[in-house]
């Protein structure tokens, strides 16, 4: 043979080294055809670990809002004066967080100031009232009291009576049971994420089990000749096991990267609401983790599916 | 108890394809180290089904069988690809791998047996050459004619350097002179010790190795040109 034909040789199978029958010769010849990413299994691949990683990316999510909305709206209550004479509420206002300050169990409380209350208002009343009437609008004071445990009925009724035995005018909820409703579709939310991930991984399996059948199937010639020259049944898996991981990394690879690009664009969408409970579910560094542990799981499920297969069909041989 | 120079022996071998009748029976036979043989008999009488019982493709369903020393029936799966190793194969229909080039193909044997790319290139070279096909080494077996196929085959079968070589009508689909010329092949493979068993019937090519030894299957059982059933197989004379 001419140097230019080996040089060639050399140079076509080239980037087949990198992976391919490298225990069967350590060289060039894929015994298998590889895929290289064509074919539907990278791309089924790729699809799957994709919506995984965006449903888990929102199980987690929902979950860090969650765990943070229920530490905040567990230990708070409101307590509201509802008085429309300016000197007797701030008086009364002084006097309730006074009483209530005292309670067991009360571990910090803050008179929400006045400017505070205004700009909460100003989107629905809009400013330059009080100029414009001469009065300001009568605005209930609001005193927001945290708890050192949990918001129970009788902590919330102790304040209660606490707060009545100053005013009349006193009102005290707490938080939760407002908030409780949207906490509540929020750990549904992640519930159904979960679902939807235990969902998405068992057809991911389905995905990788039907595509180890199936090259299995398109290369049983292949199996078998390299059975009868003598090659164990590890040599014969190790050849699949790589060529099926191979398409299964570079599918999760992809797969990931779409999932970033849409994780990471919503993140944007809900960061822009400026709401307090989204901005809790910002993803940790753990999450992110988990989120690449998607496309290594598969890739690992898939050559254990491939290897798993390929020696049951080779058992069958003698 | 191994007879001198035994490599292998058949001890009333049957064998059944599923619930067929037989399609081998009662072959009592012992081919001896470094001897040439030639396996005969008419289309549909046995010649391949006795072949992959020699190269380990099928359980006889009946029978001792003793390879290298070793009882093959009672063998573990495990230790079945040394001995495969040991017995090079020309298949009837070549099997070659589709996508391997006729150097991958012929290199394959050395692959599957761990032997370093430097130890490879050389030899392959070297067998292929011996074949007419240095030309072709980067073809695919798909555009390849049937004699090329075959030659690759048989580069392929003796590549390894195996003990025993097994090859089914190897000078089907190549000319008288390239069919002489293979031969040659297995002759001279034969006088470096190897052992060579050959299933044909093309009667012209057993006057051409002066020395082989001839066993005849008569629809699945082991029989004699001449009705005298002699086992061992015979020299002829
Ligand atoms: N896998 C199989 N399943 C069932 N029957 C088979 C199988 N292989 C071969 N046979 C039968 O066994 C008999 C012997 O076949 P075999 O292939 O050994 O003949 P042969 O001598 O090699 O023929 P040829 O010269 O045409 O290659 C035939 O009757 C064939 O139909
Ligand atoms: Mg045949």
């Amino acid at each position: 043979m001419s140097r230019d034909a080996t040089t060639r040789r050399e140079r076509r199978l080239g980037p087949s080294m990198l992976h391919g029958m490298r225990r069967l010769g350590g060289g060039g010849a894929e015994l298998i055809p590889q895929g290289r990413m064509s074919g539907p299994m990278p791309w089924v691949i790729a699809i799957m670990v994709a919506l995984t990683a965006i449903a888990l990316a929102a199980g987690l999510s929902i979950g860090n809002a969650v765990s943070a909305a229920k530490a905040e709206i567990e230990g708070g209550v409101t307590i509201q004066i509802i008085e429309p004479r300016e000197d007797t509420r701030d008086r009364q206002t002084r006097d309730v967080a006074k009483a209530v300050q005292q309670l067991p169990g009360v571990s910090g409380l803050r008179i929400v100031p006045r400017e505070e209350l205004d700009s909460l208002i100003e989107p629905w009343l809009g400013s330059g009232i009080a100029e414009a009437t001469g009065s300001a609008i009568p605005v209930p004071a609001l005193i927001d009291v945290r708890l050192a445990t949990g918001a129970t009925p009788q902590r919330v009724e102790t304040i209660r009576a606490a707060a009545r035995k100053v005013t009349q005018a006193a009102r005290v909820d707490a938080q939760s049971s407002w908030l409780r409703p949207v906490f509540e579709a929020m750990v549904s939310l992640q519930i159904l994420a979960i679902a939807l991930v235990a969902l998405l991984t068992l057809a991911l399996a389905a995905a990788v089990l039907l595509a180890a059948r199936s090259a299995l199937g398109a290369n049983r010639d292949v199996i078998e000749i390299v059975h009868l020259l003598g090659g164990t049944d590890k040599q014969v898996a190790r050849v699949f096991q790589r060529s099926i991981g191979f398409d299964a990394a570079g599918g999760g690879a992809v797969g990931l990267a779409l999932a970033m690009v849409v994780i990471v664009l919503l993140a944007r969408r809900f960061e822009g609401l400026g709401a307090g409970l989204v901005d809790n579910g910002a993803l940790g560094w753990t999450d992110w983790l988990l989120l690449a542990l998607v496309p290594i799981l598969a890739t690992l499920l898939a050559m254990i599916t491939a290897r798993f297969t390929v020696l049951h069909a080779l058992r069958k041989m003698l | 108890m191994t007879a001198e120079g035994e490599i292998i022996h058949f001890d009333n071998v049957g064998l059944r394809y599923g619930t067929e009748r037989e399609v081998l029976s009662d072959l009592t036979f012992t081919l001896y180290a470094g001897r040439f043989y030639f396996l005969t008999g008419a289309s549909g009488a046995g010649k391949t089904s006795l072949l992959k019982l020699l190269y380990l493709a099928q359980r006889p369903s009946r029978g001792a069988v003793r390879m290298f020393g070793n009882d093959a029936i009672t063998l573990s799966r495990a230790s079945l690809p040394a001995l495969r190793r040991r017995i090079g194969v020309v298949f009837q229909d070549f099997r070659l791998v589709p996508h391997l080039s006729a150097f991958d193909n012929v290199a394959l044997p050395l692959r599957v047996a761990g032997h370093g790319e430097k130890d490879i290139a050389g030899p392959v070279r070297d067998i292929l050459e011996w074949v007419g096909l240095s030309e072709r080494i980067d073809a695919v077996p798909a555009t390849l004619s049937g004699g090329e196929q075959q030659r690759i085959a048989i580069a392929r079968a003796v590549i390894g350097r195996p003990a025993v070589l097994v090859a089914d009508e190897p000078t089907g689909n190549v000319d008288p002179e390239m069919a002489l010329k293979l031969l040659r092949l297995f002759e001279m493979l034969n006088r470096q010790g190897t052992t060579v068993v050959v299933a044909t019937h093309d009667l012209d090519l057993l006057r051409k190795v002066p020395d082989s030894l001839i066993m005849r299957l008569e629809r699945g059982r082991l029989a004699d040109p001449t009705g005298a059933l002699r086992h061992p197989p015979v020299r002829r004379t």
